[in-house]
């Protein structure tokens, strides 16, 4: 700049002109922002208003109702009948909350311990296979293509193939126990068993993601960290205790939180694992809720009451668990 | 390093014993086996004909039929062909509509920002028991129940959220200084990203994309009750025909099994790698 200061010179009165509509330019620049701000997320907004804020704001209506299949309305032949259901305030909360109902607390206890059985199975399960595929180890590619398989299974097949491996007497499981000697086993009978079958079923399925995820996360690790810690003598458990788990803090927030909400509404695992048929103790909060709304006579309100409380539930969990992840990292 | 220290190390770094190796080897196989056994095995009942899979453990009587009934005998590719309509229609239809969001989102600051953020990480939350019986309400009264594009607007609702969110990821790694150079070549906002950003974000769409045709493939809760006539039925609910309450075809549901995942599976393997990387990017820098 300095070398060129003759030619610049005549420019020299024209950066202060420039700098003083520029504040102006400035202004208008972001306003020309914002709108094009707003006029590109619009669509987003259209359809989420339409598809997702109507049909929640119906949903909350509805659990403040008696709707059920007899006085919603309907269609038959020509005749249209009109709506005959009722305003019942918070009624419908209060027989679910208060146990009136019958089903709720059961449901809650179970779908927390399914959730947090699922999560830790897959976190932990993750966890330690990534740890495995990240050494040096002879064919790593295989041994990840193989372990990712269950990941590229839609879910509502590997449902299926499970329950034909469960099956009491012509399932492959029970053709084994046979083999070593036991007795069959009703894996999808017995309520207890159910629920064991249903968790092991969703962790076949829901491992490969955790793994990928937090091998991603592994491999973001500096190695100089590991060489360092090494070099002070920290031991291999130090190392993971030190190293390794601050390392995968973020990539872990959001996988466990991804997963918990994941797991929380997994719908199809026992829908089509167990809870086709009449009630059973092995369903949780959102089949539940489905089975209210669409088997023997459709209670609407009940099922929207219930969707507004796992929505509830949901909501209060992400506040609480993204609260404790900032609290971590401020601490730190 | 280690011949400044060479009593504390006895082998070179990056080296162990053999017994390590040996474990570590023996886990990976155990874990393999038990991820790759179950898909296995429905391959292999699907070749042992209609009521072979009565006894799992004979390797005898093999044979196609499964496949040939299936695919000649049953309304298979019907429901195959219903849930191509319907995955498509709400990938495209959820990736267009979600990427201009996103790219607002990751490179503008507008008042409405953070809400929007907000918003698109709570619809992922929402159990679909919340949605589904007032959109069964609606898609009713709009006669859109039991048609391709009632089914593609609901899967909508979920895809957009996540389009949006994964994206906004992606956008986040191009650097802003391509913004920047397009706006000094005269570009406008939007100019710049349809013609610099998107091209450039092709991969994310790709596994957005894909992503989304994927959970509208395994959908099976909108899907069973607003299709109601069999030859709209898509994949996930045709399935539960064959092994229903009166009846278990089992050979046939393996079989179709294997069809249906076979094509899923191809492409996930290609997508899978940019999957994970999308999801927890969009996560992080929320």
């Amino acid at each position: 700049m300095s070398s060129l200061s003759a030619s610049s010179a005549p420019d020299a009165p024209a950066a202060p002109a420039a700098s003083a509509p520029s504040l102006t330019a400035r202004v208008r620049r972001s306003f020309g922002t914002h709108w094009y701000a707003w006029a590109m997320v619009l669509p987003v907004v259209v359809v989420l208003a339409v598809l997702v804020g109507y049909p929640l704001g119906r949903g909350i209506y509805l659990s403040f109702t008696d709707a059920n299949e007899a006085n919603v309305a309907r269609t038959i032949g020509v005749n249209h009948i009109d709506a005959t259901y009722r305003f019942v305030g918070l009624d419908n909360y209060w027989k679910v909350l208060s146990g009136q109902e019958g089903h709720f607390w059961d449901r809650l206890g179970w779908t927390v311990v399914w959730t947090a059985s699922c999560v830790f199975l897959h976190y932990t399960l993750g966890l330690g296979l990534a740890l495995l595929l990240n050494r040096k180890v002879r064919f790593r590619g295989l041994y990840r293509v193989l372990l990712i398989l269950p990941w590229a299974v839609p879910a509502f097949v590997a449902t299926f193939s499970w329950r034909l491996m469960f099956n009491e007497k012509y399932g492959v499981l029970n053709a084994f126990l046979s083999g070593l000697g036991l007795d069959p086993v009703d894996w999808l009978g017995d309520s207890t068993l159910q629920k064991v079958s249903a968790v092991a079923v969703n962790t076949w399925l829901g491992v490969p993601f955790m793994m990928v995820a937090i091998l991603g996360g592994l491999q973001a690790i500096p190695a100089e960290l590991h060489e360092a810690a090494e070099m002070d003598g920290a031991s291999p458990w130090q190392r993971f205790r030190h190293v390794t788990l601050p390392g995968l803090r973020s990539v872990s927030g959001t996988v466990i939180l991804l997963g918990t909400i994941w797991t929380f509404n997994m719908f199809q695992v026992i829908y089509l694992l167990v809870g086709q048929g009449a009630s059973s103790d092995s369903e949780i909060l959102v089949t539940y809720s489905y089975r209210l709304a669409f088997q023997g006579v459709r209670d609407y309100a009940g099922s929207a009451t219930y969707g507004i409380l796992i929505l509830s539930l949901l909501l209060v969990f992400a506040v609480f668990y993204r609260r404790m992840l900032d609290r971590q990292e401020t601490t730190r | 390093m280690s011949s400044s220290t060479p009593a504390l190390k006895a082998r070179p770094r990056g080296q162990r014993p053999a017994g390590v190796s040996v474990a570590l080897h023996a886990a990976l196989i155990a874990a393999s086996l038990v991820s790759l056994f179950p898909v296995l095995f429905v391959v292999y009942v699907s070749l042992r004909g209609r009521d072979g899979w009565q006894e799992p453990t004979r390797a005898s009587g093999f044979s196609l039929s499964n496949y040939t009934h299936i695919l000649g005998e049953t309304a298979f590719l019907t429901w195959f062909g219903n849930s191509v309509v319907v995955a498509l229609g709400a990938t495209v239809l959820g990736v267009l509509v979600a990427a201009t969001a996103g790219y607002a989102v990751s490179r503008m600051r507008f008042p409405g920002h953070r809400p929007l953020m907000w918003t698109f990480l709570v619809v992922q939350m929402f159990p679909m028991a919340v949605l589904i019986v007032p959109l069964y309400t609606i898609l009713g009264q709009l006669e859109l129940l039991d048609s391709y594009a009632g089914l593609i607007l609901t899967y909508c609702s979920v895809s957009v959220p996540f389009c949006a969110w994964m994206l906004k990821g992606y956008f986040d790694t191009i650097p802003a200084e391509i913004d920047e150079a397009g706006r000094v070549d005269g570009l406008t906002p939007f100019g710049t990203f349809w013609r610099l950003i998107l091209p450039l974000a092709r991969p994310g769409l790709a596994v957005t994309g894909f992503y989304s045709f994927i959970t509208a493939w395994g959908e099976v809760a909108f899907a069973s009750q607003f299709m109601s006539s069999e030859d709209h039925y898509t994949l996930a609910v045709g399935l539960q025909t064959f092994v229903g309450q009166q009846k278990a075809e089992w050979g046939l549901m393996t079989a179709a099994a294997v069809l249906i995942t076979v094509p899923a599976g191809l492409v996930f393997f290609l997508a899978q790698r940019h999957l994970v990387a999308g999801l927890t990017a969009g996560g992080t820098k929320g």
